[in-house]
């Protein structure tokens, strides 16, 4: 919480936003530490530190929404002609940015389900450079042994990136199990206000750093010095966030798991959710995202259209409670068939807990979900 | 035919009264990640800043009605812009690019895209006889900077347009140096205009931004697909001081122009200074097609001096003028190409096109024309 918070200048306890593109030189003949704002900026510096601090990695980096931060990670280090290994059921952004776009520049991919970490293991082939993964995953949380997979990866000589938006490093620390590379969206629970769009990149190894340098220079997605103060006044909330929002989410998830309108729940915290003994061992806390599947489609619907108390809208991670529906928001780019495969159906509703009173969270729910038409 | 409003009026009301709430005068700046939905299935218009933010809607809006086009995008840096846009073509593709040019652009070209097999060829724009002979089927796209950084060179975009025609490919301008006040390449037949917003848009050299305005719906669809996929988007408090900047761009490129012509004509005069680039000055070339298709001659020069030497004098002795990278803000800026702007292109072609080392480049600002003569003659010496 004390890093980047203080003005080394004036010792003022909130670091100045530097709205500058430019900064004067003092030498010609050398180069400075500020030269323009692509390259560096003090406010961004100071939160790009400060997520290389909390991933317990060499650099960070910011940048300016989730997808831009997964894209310059995957131009940093992949090239025409090769291949990724990719997490099967991932955000929809993410399968777009795989299916949508880089196929066109050579690069291709293999979804495979990394509840198994010997799936990995048979999809990797002679051009796979890169393993892709979230975990827990999104939206019905299914977990990866993360150690697992970065030994597989390492004995290919494989780079793994983790996108580690819904944990965050306060909860799980993927550079701490072996992975390379962790990425977010930041916009979510490390901004925590829904208010502001940003990406992290953050590398393990000191000479990664260069070539995620390089590609954020180049070009130039990067996040602006107001956003990123404004992240880093988000982060210095993060803690107490994440453990009032997961103890929030825990007994929500209980309570769904005990209704008769659920089918099913999703949720790393509750004991019958697969891969629960693996989690607590790279995880300190489950997080506060839980998803249910309804028994019909009719109640999924009618919860959507019921509540008073939940927002209804895309994205997660905020303060406030969003209740989205991933068929028609963050799995819209997967076509249907993959779709509901991936178990992925339209009586899945994803909620982000925030940090009001649960009970008046579990009422609203209630309500939504019995209130005949 | 109703009147098109002139542009003086247009720049002056950027964002005026754009929320229709409250009847705000200046734009509300959306600090939002996401939006309500009224109802499943149903949305406002917005649901993820991302995808499209209301404060950078009035900007975007702005700028396709300032530049002639369809549909502007506006993205978190001007090579953010560039980069976004490349990713239209595909490997195997090739864009002929002027040949001088920012070296952020270069960089880009033969550091991140030519290893995709998305291939750059540069080119000397002012002459089109030269870009006939680069044309072969590969190409897919002209990348035209004119006046071009740092040496002011034109190029007929009418007849670029044309003979791109003939071969089916896009003319993209980069229109930073001149923007929209001064220059539309849209109506003269480009298919795209990329900005770095950060320069004159935003006039204050406190921001990065980067635009990218098309002329079609469909182009426009493309890189709006990829803005979305690929997010590097100008985040709303940014774009709020863009659309700021933007209201005082007619009376500063004036008064900067203004400034500029004054220095240029006396920089010519003065002892110790070799030649003058500025688009304004008689005896430029390519001065009779700039001036058929710009309304102002910029406010950069280029100048050389005798060496190296010369060059350190007069950037460690300049007071009022800073030594900074970057151009097109209210305070003047003096700037050494081969070591900053144009370090990343290989000395070869440095060499090819003369940004060699007795090369400065000057953004002339709005300060008094005598203070800055002033500085300049002291720092000269």
């Amino acid at each position: 919480m004390h890093t980047a918070s203080r003005d080394a200048a004036t010792g003022a306890l909130s670091i100045p936003i530097y709205n500058a593109s430019t900064f004067h030189q003092a030498d010609v003949e050398k180069p400075q530490e500020w030269e323009y704002g692509r390259g560096g900026n003090p406010t961004r510096r100071a939160l790009e530190e400060l997520l290389a601090k909390l991933e317990n990695g060499a650099a960070g980096f910011a940048f300016s929404s989730g997808m831009a931060a997964m894209t310059t990670a995957v131009m940093a280090f992949v090239k025409a002609g090769d291949h990724i290994v990719a997490t099967r059921d991932i955000y929809g952004g993410t399968y777009r940015l795989l299916t949508g776009f880089l196929p066109k520049f050579g690069i291709m991919h293999t979804f495979v389900d990394m509840t198994d970490a010997q799936n990995i293991e048979r999809a990797i082939g002679k051009s796979t450079t890169l393993i892709l993964l979230e975990s827990p995953s999104n939206p019905l949380l299914r977990l990866t042994d993360i150690e697992a997979v970065a030994g597989i990866a390492k004995k290919h000589g494989i780079l793994t990136i983790l996108d580690n938006t819904f944990m965050t490093p306060y909860l799980q620390r993927p550079l701490d199990l072996g992975i390379d590379v962790s990425v977010h969206s930041a916009t979510k629970f490390l901004g925590g206000h829904s208010d502001l769009i940003a990406g992290a990149v953050i590398v393990k190894a000191p000479e990664r750093a260069g070539a995620v340098k390089f590609t954020q220079n180049t070009c130039g997605a990067v996040l602006g010095p107001q956003d990123s103060w404004l992240l880093i006044r988000g982060i210095k909330t993060l803690s107490a966030r994440m453990d009032t929002q997961g103890a929030n989410a825990l007994r929500v998830a209980e309570w769904l798991a005990e209704q008769p309108w659920t089918s099913q729940v999703y949720y790393p915290g509750l004991s019958a959710h697969p891969g629960h003994e693996i989690f607590k061992r790279q995880a300190t806390g489950f997080g506060a995202v839980v998803s249910v599947k309804t028994d019909t489609v009719e109640r999924a619907l009618a919860i959507m259209k019921r509540v008073k108390l939940w927002n209804v809208a895309v994205s997660l991670g905020g303060v406030e409670s969003i209740l989205s529906y991933p068929r028609l928001m963050s799995h819209a780019s997967i076509p249907t068939t993959e779709r509901e495969a991936l178990g992925i159906t339209d009586t899945v509703l994803r909620l982000s807990i925030g940090l009001e009173d649960v009970e008046d969270l579990i009422e609203d729910l209630e309500q939504a979900a019995l209130t005949p038409p | 035919m109703k009147r098109r409003k002139s542009i003086e009026t247009i720049l002056s009301h950027a964002g005026l009264c754009s929320d229709p709430a409250t009847g705000a005068i200046s734009t509300p700046i959306y600090q939002t990640a996401t939006f309500g939905h009224p109802r499943l299935g149903e949305s406002t218009g917005f649901d993820y800043s991302r995808t499209s933010n209301p404060t950078r809607l009035v900007l975007e809006r702005m700028l396709a009605d300032l530049e002639q086009g369809n549909r502007a995008y506006a993205f978190s840096s001007g090579m953010a812009a560039i980069t976004s846009l490349m990713t239209l073509f595909k490997p195997g593709d090739k864009v002929l690019v002027s040949d001088d040019l920012y070296g952020g652009t270069y960089r880009l070209f033969e550091k991140t895209f030519k290893p995709w097999n998305l291939n750059a060829e540069f080119v000397d724009f002012s002459d089109l006889a030269a870009v006939e002979q680069s044309l072969d089927r590969n190409v897919k796209a002209f990348f035209i900077e004119t006046p071009t950084n740092p040496l002011m060179k034109i190029t007929d975009l009418k007849k670029a347009a044309k003979l791109a025609c003939t071969h089916d490919a896009l003319v993209i301008v980069d229109n930073t140096f001149m923007t929209p006040y001064c220059q539309r390449p849209i109506p003269l037949g480009a298919d795209i205009v990329v900005h770095s917003g950060t320069k004159y848009l935003s006039g204050h050299n406190d921001t990065l931004a980067g635009v990218v305005v098309a002329k079609t719906a469909g182009l426009a669809a493309k890189i709006g697909f990829i803005q979305n996929a690929t997010g590097a988007v100008l985040a709303p408090f940014d774009s709020w001081l863009v659309l700021r900047g933007l209201k005082t761009l007619a009376v500063r490129m004036d008064r900067s122009q203004e400034n500029a012509a004054t220095v240029a004509a006396w920089l010519t005069k003065r002892k110790g200074v070799r030649t003058v680039y500025f688009p304004g000055l008689s005896g430029h070339p390519g001065q009779r097609i700039h001036k058929t298709q710009s309304s102002g001659p910029g406010a950069i020069i280029s100048f050389r001096v005798a060496g190296p030497a010369v060059v350190k004098k007069i950037i460690n002795r300049v007071k009022t003028i800073t030594f900074a990278e970057s151009l097109g803000g209210v305070e003047s800026l003096i700037t050494y190409p081969i070591s900053q702007t144009h370090a990343d292109i290989c000395a070869a072609m440095r060499d090819r096109i003369g940004v060699t080392d007795d090369l400065l480049r000057l953004s002339i600002g709005i300060e008094s024309c005598d203070d800055l003569i002033a500085d300049l003659d002291q720092a000269i010496g």
